[in-house]
């Protein structure tokens, strides 16, 4: 046939209007377009004009229009009409929801307040929630930090007042040598990928550290794949090599970090190892100019990291003498750590020699003058272009907190922190730790809660205490067990509370977090939990209210269900006072806005809240007059200021939208954000860009910003004071004293310069018996518990085999799709296998959060998730195994209480297939139903 | 059968780079996306949330390892969809005409009215770059996003395919292929770009940038070793070197001649 060619539509109209909002598929916050036809949406793409995405999107954000329609949303508030667990409920108004919930909580409220425990998961309004959990008087209150990440983000804020991810970001445009530690797949999304495509376009070189070679492992130059667990050892052998050869940045030591900061060097004195001050609280340093000891931030001071001070005949040295003592020793040798972390000691002085060069050789300077917190002027801004990045891979494990710490101070010695080239803060970021609200317990029946639940302690005496030295908090968080957990032990709240240990609660509220299913570890035990019954028969856990937008495992296990809106019918704020998406060079916020109506009967859960709140009569939820005050978030979100002219949203303030960061509520706000495509950016003028701790410009600016009050110049804690603190409570000083099965814990974990020792697991399981590291990751096109009932991501991500590396699965003959079963000290699962070679040769790994329960998400009972599809959930526990002395530690970091989910140790067997993967547990009935059986979609003609 | 065109005004299509592809998948669903509203019937999706789910697919990612003697195994990310052959099998094998290469610009389209889902031009792809859509029973396939790169309803900036837009690696490169001088024809000429299965003689418009060598072995002799060298055998030693050390840096300087500064020298 001869080649006419029939004429094809070229402009097809592509909708009748784009509406633009902020994605919900992960943490990242996405600007995206939605395109709408027929009051329906019929695509979504990435907004180009976002700071955090600038028009890409990843697989789960442009699938939304698949989450948004999911045939698994719920449809209407439910009420548990079969036994716990059943998934049997009837649909409700909401006002006899709201009138149930009142009756439960009301009571509460009024007699022990602490009987509510509110923990909000996988929350984005989490100064939202924490302001109504404040309100009810509960201490209470966490959202999943615990579970997820909190070592990366407290041993940032307490080294250098902020951390990776949502708190700074490389400088992707000048780093030449970028390395990066533990990041699965995920984390972050696509302003990762952005940053590497910027390092790939320059030609810079890309170190990819992870026991697993896959995702951005896999287009890294040089792939390093260390043992599990030993990141922290590798770091410090790092470390060793550079301060040995010199190629540290000693300016920058002596003038922005307490290198330079004389320590108590009197065994005898209460305050031996702490920092030493003079009588305003100032620390000292030695000035080299006039050899006395000088407050750290005196105009003209030249802090001195080599001179010590006697007094008495006891030397006061600096804490770079510490440093140099720890550090300089053989035990962080390459010769020495080689073996345990699985790296050879050649690759490891090549790594140290190339950051090394990187950082000297390749230093630069751009010609923008600054003045330092001193009031010294300096006339360009040096860089030094080496960055890191880092995620769970290295904090969730026991000895993460210190792992952490260990790189940042890696970061330090670099000179490569708050400068061109090198990692730079996200505002409200950077903030001193003294900045964080402390903990707060106090509770008064029928009262609101002294001050802020979550918060940073600076020792013992900040701990969440009762007088009795009992745990004030059901999850434990601020104790003796985990002084630092700064984000509450979401994963200890069911057991805890099951044990009515420390004491008994009576209604569990949670609000996005599958807690019966992936976000719990030892997941059989937790159903059982939720189940259990007392005595008299009555639950142990009284009363369970439950938040989700779909129908995922835990919502069988609750009595009352409020369900949720998609992220495309709701408000929602990205705010500052929360987990901001600033730019390094920008402040930014933004919005959800209802971009179509739910044609269900569901409400923002924030929403649903603020109805609640009032009902309660909670304070900050009612008017005078006692009646409601936020008619919903979105006028909570317009109207509401934590002080006077700071709300959630920091664009387009005052009567007439023309002020940023401080002003007067506007009423239109939301229109603004809309008109401005759903978010507000605010540029950090040139010369402040860079040095943002000390940089006086940049505190101006913050202030102005309303990031903060006044200008909070400080300095790097290389050396952080509050752990000495717990230390010297555990070595016998101070009133607050730990118990004596912590003492030696406490003193060895809690040490003021980063160290490294074994994952806590290893002590209790034997490595011998269990040789193996099993970890999981999320992949890029699957989120947490919220993407699988996707019908487009679930062709990509429906299985997940258990990926085994050559040698282990030649030892064990396997083939692909043989089945394997995996013990650990607490449990065992039967699953498939699948062999990979570009991964660590003691470990095996798997997706997370694929497999699903039967009956939930709207999924048949066949699907391979349910068949195939497993958690390494069910083997891990959330407490060691005993040890023969009669007590049990959490699984968690003993510094902040992160879960330490990959500290997991198995062994591997060969064995038949069984009929599908195990445990399997019976399906629960599904509350909406299952999803249609053939999908075509399309909206438009 | 159906003729080729004898040549194409222009040669539109990918360039894909290897070096920087992570496997995100976001391009699959983009594509997944825009191609179920737009051109044509929809991308279905059988058994959508059942056992054995299957849709159709216009762009795929497959993951190889390379496993080699002496150096730990790599992952590469490999995303393949049409290629749009200048020597196309799938337009010649078609009884109908609906399968077609376009004149202006080289794209290769099924006329889906036209198309009675015989499925030869599927087996004729060497590739697999083309999938029958299990419910309108049509040949669905990559169509360069056709009805974007022209579109006067879109932005200029986003006349590009949807996968190329949304590539958050910016892995992803549209263009003129028939045009030395543009970008992804000289982006093909700096990295060695390459034809998939030229032996196939289909002539593919498409290029993939290899992936750039690996640095994951040490080397015998490391050329850095002397960033390494010690400055000392000794804490005390380092201490030495420091105190000379900061007489050089512009924020520390000389020392104080003071008695108390001077007895850092002390052990350690």
């Amino acid at each position: 046939m001869p080649p006419t060619q029939p004429s094809v539509d070229l402009s097809p109209r592509v909708s009748d209007e784009v509406r633009k909002t902020t994605c919900y598929m992960c943490a990242c916050r996405c600007g995206i377009n939605v395109h709408m036809k027929g009051g329906k949406v019929a695509y979504i793409e990435g907004n180009r004009d976002h700071p955090v995405n600038k028009g890409v999107l990843c697989a789960k954000g442009s699938a939304g229009i698949m989450q948004h329609n999911a045939p698994s949303r719920l449809r209407a508030p439910l009420k548990r009409t079969g036994p716990r667990g059943s998934g049997e409920f009837e649909e409700i108004s909401w006002d006899e929801a709201m009138e149930i919930a009142v009756g439960w909580l009301k009571p509460i409220r009024e007699t022990a307040p602490e009987k509510l425990a509110f923990f909000t998961g996988r929350d984005q309004s989490q100064s939202f929630t924490s302001f109504w959990a404040q309100g009810f008087g509960t201490p209470n209150y966490a959202a999943h930090g615990g579970f997820c990440s909190v070592n990366m983000a407290a041993a940032g804020i307490y080294t250098m007042g902020g951390a990776f991810w949502e708190f700074g970001q490389p400088d992707w445009e000048r780093s030449k040598l970028f390395m990066l530690f533990g990041v699965a797949e995920d984390h972050d999304s696509n302003p990762i990928k952005l940053g590497l495509a910027k390092l790939k376009e320059r030609g810079a070189k890309i170190i990819g550290v992870n026991p697993v070679r896959s995702g951005y492992n896999a287009i890294a130059d040089e792939w390093v794949g260390i043992t599990p667990g030993t990141d922290g050892l590798f770091i410090l052998s790092l470390i060793h090599c550079l301060m040995k050869a010199g190629r540290i940045d000693l300016d920058y030591l002596a003038r922005f970090t307490n290198a330079p900061v004389l320590v108590n060097g009197d065994p005898k004195s209460p305050d031996y190892g702490l920092l030493m001050r003079d009588q305003d609280g100032k620390m000292l340093v030695l000035d080299r100019a006039t050899g006395k000891r000088t407050p750290y931030d005196r105009k003209g001071v030249k802090p001195d990291l080599a001179g010590s001070y006697r007094k008495a005949g006891i030397s006061h040295r600096p804490v770079f003498h510490h440093m140099v003592e720890r550090y300089l020793s053989d035990d962080y040798a390459p010769e020495q750590v080689a073996d345990r972390v699985g790296i050879s000691a050649k690759r490891i002085r090549h790594i140290a020699a190339e950051l090394a060069r990187a950082a000297f050789d390749e230093a630069f300077e751009i010609d923008r003058p600054w003045t330092d917190f001193r009031g010294e002027t300096h006339k360009t801004m040096v860089g030094r272009p080496v960055s890191f990045h880092a995620m769970r891979g290295i904090s969730a494990h026991s000895n993460g907190f210190q792992t952490a710490r260990a790189l940042h101070v890696l970061q330090i010695i670099l000179g490569t922190v708050e400068v061109p080239g090198g990692f730079r803060f996200k505002p409200p970021y950077p903030k001193p730790p003294e900045a964080h609200p402390k903990p707060h317990v106090g509770t008064n029946p029928g009262q609101a809660l002294n001050g802020p639940h979550l918060g940073f302690v600076h020792g013992p005496d900040d701990l969440a205490l009762k007088p009795d030295g009992s745990p004030a908090r059901i999850d434990k968080a601020f104790t003796w067990e985990n002084p630092m957990s700064a984000h509450g032990l979401m994963h200890m709240v069911i057991s805890n509370a099951h044990a009515g240990d420390p004491y008994k609660i009576d209604t569990l509220f949670m609000y996005m977090a599958n807690m019966a299913w992936n976000s719990s570890m030892n997941t059989g035990g937790v159903m059982q939990m939720l189940t259990d019954r007392d005595d008299s028969g009555d639950y142990v856990i009284p009363h369970i209210i439950y938040s989700d937008a779909y129908s995922s495992e835990m919502v069988a296990y609750a009595d009352l269900i409020l369900p949720d809106t998609t992220y495309l019918e709701r408000h929602d704020c990205i705010s500052l006072l929360d987990r901001p998406i600033c730019e390094a060079d920008a402040a930014a916020d933004a919005i959800r806005w209802p971009v179509v109506e739910p044609d269900r009967d569901v409400r923002g859960f924030q929403s649903a809240l603020c109805e609640l709140g009032a009902r309660l009569g909670l304070p900050n939820f009612i008017n005078e007059d006692g009646s409601q005050k936020w008619a919903d978030y979105a006028d909570y979100i317009t109207n509401h200021e934590r002080r006077p002219g700071i709300g959630p949203l920091a664009g387009f303030r005052g009567p007439e939208g023309d002020k940023t960061g401080r002003g007067e509520v506007n009423l239109d706000q939301l229109d603004r954000y809309i008109e401005n495509g759903g978010f507000f950016v605010s540029h950090i003028p040139e010369e402040a860009q860079f040095y943002k701790p000390w940089n006086t410009a940049y505190q101006d600016w913050a202030v102005g910003m309303g990031l903060f009050d006044a200008p909070q110049p400080y300095l790097f804690n290389l050396y952080v004071e509050p752990l000495r603190r717990f230390q010297l409570a555990a070595e016998g000083h101070g009133d607050r004293q730990p118990p004596e099965h912590l003492r030696g814990r406490i003193k060895r974990t809690m040490d003021p310069l980063p160290i490294w020792y074994p994952p806590l697991e290893d002590g209790h399981a034997d490595p011998v018996e269990y040789p193996i590291h099993a970890l999981t990751q999320r992949p890029m096109a699957m989120y947490h518990s919220w993407g699988t009932q996707n019908a487009w991501l679930r062709q990509i991500h429906g299985r997940n085999p258990l990926y085994v590396p050559t040698g282990l699965f030649e030892e064990h003959r396997l083939s692909d799709g043989d089945w394997v079963r995996v013990t650990s000290v607490h449990g065992e699962i039967t699953v498939p296998v699948m062999h990979m070679a570009a991964l660590n040769a003691n470990t095996v790994w798997t997706w997370n959060a694929i497999g699903k329960r039967k009956g939930a998400w709207a999924l048949d009972e066949d699907a391979p998730e349910a068949t195939r599809g497993f958690l390494l959930n069910h083997i891990i526990h959330e407490l060691l195994p005993p040890r023969g002395d009669g007590l049990r530690y959490a699984n968690s970091d003993p510094v902040t209480g992160q879960a330490a989910w990959f500290d997991l140790r198995v062994k591997i067997e060969k064995v038949p297939a069984p009929a599908e993967a195990q445990p399997a547990y019976p399906p629960i009935t599904s509350p909406v139903g299952k999803g249609p059986k053939d999908l075509a979609w399309k909206v438009g003609k | 059968m159906t003729q080729l065109p004898t040549s194409t005004e222009k040669k539109l299509g990918l360039v894909i780079d290897l070096d920087t592809c992570v496997g995100c998948h976001a391009c699959v669903i983009s594509c997944k996306g825009w191609n179920t509203e737009n051109y044509g019937a929809p991308l279905s999706d059988t058994d959508a949330y059942g056992a054995d789910p299957s849709g159709t697919f216009l762009n795929r990612i497959h993951s190889y390892e390379i496993t080699q003697e002496n150096a730990p195994a790599q992952l590469v990310h490999f995303p393949k969809s049409c290629l749009h052959c200048e020597d196309a099998p799938c337009v010649t094998v078609c009884p109908t005409g609906a399968s077609y290469k376009r004149v202006e610009d080289g794209i290769v389209l099924v006329n889906e009215s036209d198309c009675i889902g015989c499925g030869l031009c599927a087996w004729a792809c060497p590739y697999g770059a083309r999938e029958m859509d299990a419910l309108e029973g049509v040949m669905k396939k990559c169509t360069l996003c056709v009805d974007r790169i022209y579109n006067n309803n879109l932005p200029e900036e986003d006349r590009v395919p949807a996968c190329v837009r949304t590539c958050p690696a910016k892995a992803r490169h549209f263009g003129d292929l028939g045009d030395p001088e543009s970008d992804v024809s000289r982006l093909v000429a700096e990295r060695g770009g390459m034809d998939l299965m030229p032996e196939q003689g289909t002539k593919p418009v498409n290029k993939y940038l290899p992936p750039r060598p690996k640095q994951d072995e040490a080397q015998e002799f490391d050329i850095l070793a002397p960033y390494l060298e010690p400055v000392a055998d000794t804490p005390s030693g380092f201490l030495g070197w420091l105190d000379k050390a900061l007489e050089h840096i512009p924020g520390s300087g000389p020392r104080f001649p003071d008695p108390d500064a001077r007895q850092k020298s002390g052990k350690l």
